[in-house]
């Protein structure tokens, strides 16, 4: 039973070790400011179309589920508000997340395992460099600061495809809808809807980072650690969602 | 007059390490000295890349001591091992170039990144041009890892592991799965490098070809070619051969002792040469 135990305890430890000394780099030279700025834009302006497209289809989605709902109260009105909290409070961060865990943990996890299998970690080390710092501290640092902006864009996006289906099938005046939805959000709305892509954001890069510094067997193992990390991070964005949303209500 | 001993670069004592309860490396114990060449041949498996790894610090022994230039690394920090690091240069295995950099930059990455070396930014070209002319690719400064062949990849490797001018190379199978031309080629080059800039070179291959190279041959600057060494003339420069079998060291010895063995494992290395 211990032996059982042995391998998923020792893994957390690697990972909350990991997730330390990534965090502690922040503040430590050296800086590789060029990885971040390279991360930045793979993992946030290479993430943009997804996650615009993600963001427009669930809300207008929501437009069209909530206005019948809605209907049968005659708050057809309020179908900006629903789309709204929605959208800030929840599904902007959830599907965000999943787009970018989906697209770049996978993508850190298989680039990573693909330079620890082909010793370009050991490699690095032996030539006087803190893979952690150099790989995982800028991915850290990129997907914290590119994640709540994505979120961001994705509440607005998702905001104007509600708009497009109240204006076009739920004859709504454009002014009622998004003052109803502007007046919808407050300000703890706003602070879960940031704190979320936050948290899932170091969820994404160091799950990435994990599976892809402990990969081993070859190509297989490579395509193994892919797939965890994608798994792994999906699971942790659900449990970290439900604690966040259950400490703000 | 007494010789001076050679000061120890390398040594191992009773270094045991194991992955998952299975022992890589059982109770090794060896002891390389200033200039001299150790060849350590083994087969698939039997630890040589774990040997190489541990003695750079980068996997650390259950139990047993190692030391590189006198500084035992067994309880050293991350931090002072990369000091003791920049005085070792490592080819590995698969080059281990970065993917992502031109073979300028990753030749210049040692001299960028490793704090002791202290190259002014402004020689940093001027050094690696040095060292890719040094394995004859002085061509391909802006090309990516992917452009070049298996060979051309393990030069570029070479020029990397010895443009900091490190007293200790590490070669990690430096031929393997190579044609014998390009074979030949590096390992004229590894012997280039020990000849001219005398350094203590570690090898661990399963060909005993390399080895017998290594022994026997030296290299004409003034030809720019291999020669074989007339008895006497590498007095200075000794190969110790070792062979390692499931992570345990079963001989070390010059290569007329190998020769003479008449272990069945250490036969089946000898007899390859032709």
């Amino acid at each position: 039973m211990l032996d059982l135990l042995k391998a998923p305890v020792l893994a957390a430890q690697e990972f909350f070790l990991l997730t330390g000394t990534a965090f502690r780099n922040i503040f430590r030279r050296p800086h590789y400011g060029d990885d971040v700025a390279l991360q930045m834009d793979y993992i946030g302006v290479g993430s943009l179309p997804i996650v615009v497209l993600t963001g427009f289809f669930a809300g207008a989605v929501m437009a069209l589920q909530m206005s019948s709902a809605l209907k049968q109260y005659g708050q057809v009105g309020r179908t900006g508000m629903v789309v709204s909290i929605t959208l800030v409070r929840e599904l902007g961060p959830v599907l965000t997340a999943l787009m970018v865990a989906g697209r770049n943990s996978s993508g850190i996890a298989s680039e990573l395992g693909s330079m620890k299998v082909t010793e370009q970690i050991d490699a690095m080390r032996a030539l006087g460099t803190d893979p952690v710092q150099k790989l995982v501290t800028p991915r850290l640092t990129a997907t914290m600061v590119m994640l709540p902006l994505l979120v961001v864009i994705a509440d607005f996006v998702g905001i104007v495809g509600g708009w497009l289906i109240a204006i076009l099938f739920l004859n709504l005046d454009s002014r009622q809808y998004f003052t109803s939805a502007w007046r919808a959000i407050e300000m703890k709305d706003v602070a879960q809807g940031l704190l979320k892509p936050l948290v899932y954001a170091a969820i994404i890069s160091l799950i990435g980072c994990h599976y892809g510094l402990r990969t081993t067997g070859g190509t297989q193992g490579v395509g193994r650690a892919t797939t965890q990390a994608v798994v792994a991070a999906t699971v942790l964005i659900f449990i970290t969602d439900l604690l966040i949303t259950k400490a703000f209500v | 007059m007494p010789e001076q001993p050679r000061p120890s670069v390398l040594k191992f004592e009773n270094a045991t390490v194991s992955f998952d309860g299975v022992e890589a490396l059982a109770d090794v114990s060896f002891e390389a000295f200033e200039g001299e060449s150790r060849v350590i041949l083994g087969a698939a498996g039997s630890g040589k890349t774990v040997l190489l790894k541990t003695a750079l610090g980068l996997i650390k022994p259950d139990s047993g001591k190692v030391f590189a230039f006198g500084r035992d690394l067994t309880g050293m920090r991350e931090v002072d091992l990369s000091r003791v690091r920049a005085r070792m240069g490592m080819l590995f295995q698969e080059s281990a170039l970065f993917d992502s950099l031109t073979i300028e930059e990753n030749v210049a990455y040692p001299l960028l990144n490793q704090k002791s070396v202290a190259c002014p930014p402004d020689q940093v070209h001027r050094r690696v041009v040095e060292a890719l002319d040094f394995v004859e690719l002085g061509e391909t400064l802006e090309k990516f890892p992917s452009e070049l062949s298996g060979g051309m990849r393990r030069r570029a490797a070479i020029a990397r592991a010895v443009v900091t001018g490190p007293p200790l190379i590490l070669y990690d199978s430096p031929t393997a799965g190579l044609d014998p031309i390009t074979a030949h080629t590096i390992m004229a080059l590894l012997i280039k490098e020990r000849d001219t800039a005398r350094t203590t070179t570690v090898m661990v291959t399963y060909r005993y070809q390399d080895g017998n190279l290594m022994a026997n041959f030296r290299y004409n600057s003034e030809q720019g070619r291999l020669e074989l060494a007339r008895n006497g003339s590498r007095r200075d420069l000794r190969t110790t051969f070792m062979v390692l079998r499931e992570g345990r060291l079963i001989f070390e010895g010059d290569q007329e002792r190998l020769e003479s063995s008449t272990d069945p494992y250490i036969s089946k290395f000898v007899k390859q040469r032709e």
